[in-house]
């Protein structure tokens, strides 16, 4: 990791990949998205409509996972003052906040027949609009402070005592209220899904991932760029002719 | 320790004297009590029923009015620099301007909050919990809030931007805060809520001034 802590080897590294992460990011959704609507069976109760939930419920795993990237490369950049650190942590929030978007919204289309209601107050869907605006205030940080290492340095910190108080708001969200259904996949003795749902929901859950890298990278070769220009303008500036 | 409490009384003093300090916060949290009825109507049950978490919505509201100043003016006008300089840790600065602020708010709140309690017709039974969850809960606001104000030093007219940051870090104590004082109300017991509350307090007192500290050094140039 250490090794690219050198921007330009890491753009020559990102630069390399972007272009397969997105294709296979892109590819896989395409065979997640088929096999989700037109091989999986419907449900048994919730007919076609439970489909919504191979988009839904791995962007919900992608929010919490983002904002855990978030904190873990703040921590690396609060410890080891590691130069990318920052702008992994800063590329990654926006993508993390259009992945809560995307968990909250379809979460509420498959409310909406499911529940007879756009929005219910369960503990899920609470933590999860919670944790979206953790992430807006973390954007807001970022771009309410100009100058971008003293952005960096309280965007970090604000980063850590999110993902501190992350557990205790979705306890006590929990604790609030217990409508939900309970996990069916992650929970001792093994997922509680047949094969032909989980195949689906398992090869979306990848495509989300492969993606976030994809956009991640693109990201951050945009932010190191923004810096450079940065550098230039003030050079510029401070050397007029 | 000298240090410490002649910090603790200087913040005490600018906020009680300067006029957007305590008696602000105060007037603030009665306001939206008084409001309330004006919009959802004056019918006793409704408002009984939606006392609690008024009252704790009121109370999150309130505590963020003196954030801003917390460290803001002291960041511009250079004590901040003298303060990273004492030998007094920044950790127990931050631990000074804490306390002061919530002596001024918090505080306040607890005991104002009871004395407003028949506005919204809350049950009279309730009146010592919606005190106690107050003066344990309102700690935590002010700490995590002390937080949120260290990392604002470096916005500029960071009011908003602060609210965005405090709030959504603020939901456990409005939660429970709020279910202790409704459990109070029902005949239920409180307890629970009460020991989760604390325990969210004393949790926030100890990250808060330590994320705080954190950030008034690296904002050090």
């Amino acid at each position: 990791m250490l090794a690219y802590a050198n921007p330009q080897r890491f753009l020559r590294l990102a630069r390399a990949l972007t272009p397969w992460t997105l294709g296979a990011g892109v590819a896989l959704a395409a065979v997640g998205l088929f096999l989700a609507l037109f091989v999986a069976p419907p449900d048994y109760q919730q007919g076609d409509a439970a489909r919504i939930m191979y988009v839904h419920v791995p962007a919900a795993w992608m929010a919490l996972f983002i904002y855990i990237c978030m904190a873990v490369s703040s921590a690396v950049a609060f410890i080891w003052k590691h130069p990318l650190a920052d702008v992994a942590a800063k590329a990654s929030a926006p993508i993390g906040c259009v992945f809560t978007a995307l968990a909250l919204v379809t979460g509420m289309l498959w409310g909406q027949p499911m529940w007879g209601a756009w929005w219910v107050w369960d503990a899920r869907l609470t933590s999860v609009l919670i944790l979206f605006f953790l992430y807006l205030g973390y954007i807001v940080l970022w771009g309410a402070i100009d100058e971008p290492t003293r952005a960096a340095r309280a965007a970090r910190i604000l980063a850590l005592v999110g993902a501190i108080n992350v557990p205790i708001i979705h306890f006590s969200v929990e604790w609030w209220s217990t409508l939900h259904q309970g996990a069916t996949v992650f929970r001792a003795g093994g997922p509680a899904m047949s094969t032909s749902m989980l195949i689906p929901l398992l090869t979306m859950a990848l495509a989300y991932n492969v993606l976030y890298v994809a956009f991640l990278l693109i990201r951050m070769r945009m932010e190191v760029s923004e810096r450079r220009l940065r550098t230039i303008r003030l050079g510029l500036e401070a050397a007029p002719g | 320790m000298r240090a410490f409490a002649a910090l603790f009384w200087r913040d005490i003093t600018l906020n009680v004297r300067s006029s957007g300090g305590a008696a602000l916060s105060a007037a603030f949290f009665a306001l939206i009590i008084v409001l309330t009825p004006l919009g959802l109507g004056p019918d006793p049950a409704i408002l009984k029923s939606l006392a609690p978490g008024l009252f704790w919505i009121a109370a999150l509201l309130a505590t963020l009015l003196g954030l801003e100043r917390m460290v803001q003016q002291d960041a511009e006008d250079g004590t901040l620099d003298l303060f990273r300089l004492s030998p007094l840790p920044l950790e127990l600065v931050v631990v000074a301007k804490i306390l002061a602020h919530w002596l001024t708010s918090g505080l306040i709140i607890a005991i104002l909050a009871p004395l407003l309690a028949p506005l919204l017709s809350l049950s009279e039974k309730a009146l010592p919990i919606l005190a106690l969850s107050l003066l344990f809960g309102t700690p935590g606001l002010s700490s995590i809030g002390a937080a949120a104000a260290a990392l604002g030093t470096s916005v500029q007219r960071g009011g908003m931007v602060l609210a965005i940051l405090v709030l959504p870090l603020n939901v456990p104590f409005l939660i429970f805060g709020a279910s202790a004082v409704a459990a109070a109300q029902s005949g239920g017991d409180p307890s629970q809520a009460l020991i989760f509350l604390s325990a969210s307090s004393l949790m926030a007192l100890v990250v808060g001034p330590l994320a705080a500290a954190a950030a008034l050094r690296l904002n050090e140039d």
